[in-house]
């Protein structure tokens, strides 16, 4: 026994060290399984709390540049309602019965990053305004990332640019799909793999959301083919993808909620389970 | 440890996390190097101080930056460990007497001074990303990122060092 406690005062230093470094290995691995709970994010009270001061003060700093997108999304979206009116005649449809297949909500960025290999956004709405986990986000150019982690005032977002996110895409003209990754070398390109050698592609080709997924709808904007080649088996593309949307400087963002998402899982699930 | 070395060490950290967190954060020279200042208040902890405490505290530094930085605990990993292994670093680069003579790391020898810091930066940064990027596949960047990132807060801890010494003087 008194070897033991001996051993023990002996290598307390050592010790400490494991079980501290134990911990924090978990914390990390934690992070790399996207569904799990985690209990460290910065959708807690006090990093939210200090996010949202700093981001209160450095808000002005970009107020031109936001303008400016407000003011190019009012011109985009005017011009298709307009495109609209001109071709659809109007049944009287009283739309406050109808069921909203999507949702949107608004919210600010608190906090961006987009240098490490695994990066996540920080915005300043929570439970508290129905924000739930896995809701898709959006900046009025194109996509963002997954809602992760919620707090009652906060909520994290896995940014599309992490090694771990995937996202259905689809190749606008053709409808041929696959999924993106990123491999961590540049903040404004993105890849997508799992075309198929049949696919017509072009540089320039407009890259959108496919819809497969209960999360984001189908045709939100991506970006743009870059350049693209064929992978090692000579079956697949491998494309790079110049993204609409500028990462480094995001500010307002939407969040989508697919109001079938969870009938539709539900589904699914059932189906597996059967097959099982 | 006298009282007002506490105080220093308690004031460092609380204005090291929220610097770190709210400005070097988001430097991103070059799109992706960042200075890590923050580890600056292991290699100032007391070279008398309580080991355990040391890394106790390190943890919770690395935590804290955790928090803000939706990374997991990579940075509570990193600084422990460097935190445990600082007593060897110390002996290799200040001599063996370090423990006796109470050499103060401000008014040590330059040379022995950067050896020092620039071993826990290094072990810190090297630890710290192969948590984060976590796979063989990006090595390559693994090295890039210690490398770079690395010099960049050796020369913010260095200038830091300088800065406020002058002032203490």
């Amino acid at each position: 026994m008194q070897q033991i406690i001996f051993f023990f005062i002996r290598n307390k230093n050592f010790l400490l060290f494991a079980v501290f470094f134990t911990i924090s290995v978990v914390l990390t691995i934690q992070t790399h399984n996207y569904h799990n709970d985690k209990y460290i994010s910065s959708a807690n009270f006090i990093s939210g709390g200090i996010y949202t001061f700093r981001n209160n003060i450095t808000n002005y700093l970009n107020l031109g540049k936001e303008n400016q997108q407000l003011i190019q999304e009012n011109l985009m979206l005017r011009k298709r309602l307009d495109q609209f009116k001109e071709t659809v005649v109007f049944e009287k449809l009283d739309s406050t019965i109808l069921p909203n297949k999507y949702e949107y909500f608004t919210a600010r960025v608190i906090n961006n990053n987009y240098s490490k290999t695994k990066n996540h956004l920080t915005l300043d709405k929570g439970e508290k305004d129905s924000i739930k986990i896995d809701l898709g986000v959006i900046s009025s150019k194109g996509i963002v990332g997954i809602v992760s982690d919620v707090s009652e005032n906060y909520a994290t977002v896995q940014s599309i640019l992490n090694t771990e996110s995937r996202v259905n895409a689809k190749h606008k003209n053709s409808g041929h799909f696959g999924s993106l990754k990123w491999d961590t070398k540049r903040p404004n390109v993105i890849q997508l793999v799992d075309i198929p050698r049949i696919a017509p592609l072009a540089e320039g080709d407009t890259i959108v959301t496919s819809g497969r997924s209960t999360i984001f709808p189908e045709g939100i904007l991506i970006g743009t083919v870059k350049d693209f080649q064929l992978d090692k088996d000579n079956n697949y593309y491998y494309v790079n993808i110049d993204l609409f949307n500028d990462m480094t400087s995001l500010e307002h963002v939407y969040l989508i909620e697919n109001n079938e998402a969870k009938e539709i899982l539900e589904l699914e699930k059932g189906v597996e389970d059967v097959e099982q | 440890m006298s009282n007002s070395d506490i105080i220093i060490n308690i004031v460092r950290f609380i204005v090291l996390v929220f610097l770190q967190v709210l400005l070097l954060n988001n430097v991103n020279m070059a799109g992706y190097i960042n200075p890590y200042l923050y580890i600056l208040f292991i290699i100032l902890y007391p070279l008398d101080g309580n080991k355990g405490l040391l890394i106790f505290l390190s943890f919770l530094l690395g935590l804290s930056i955790d928090i803000f930085e939706d990374s997991g605990g990579v940075h509570a990993a990193a600084c422990a460990f460097i935190a445990y292994i600082r007593p060897v670093v110390l002996k290799y680069s200040f001599g063996v007497s370090y423990e006796y003579n109470s050499v103060k790391i401000k008014k040590a020898d330059p040379m022995e001074r950067l050896t020092y810091i620039a071993s826990l930066v290094f072990m810190h940064h090297f630890v710290m990303f192969s948590l984060e990027i976590f796979s063989f596949k990006h090595i390559l960047l693994l090295l890039k990122s210690t490398l770079f990132s690395g010099i960049f807060t050796i020369i913010v801890v260095v200038c830091t060092m300088i800065l406020f010494n002058r002032k203490s003087s």
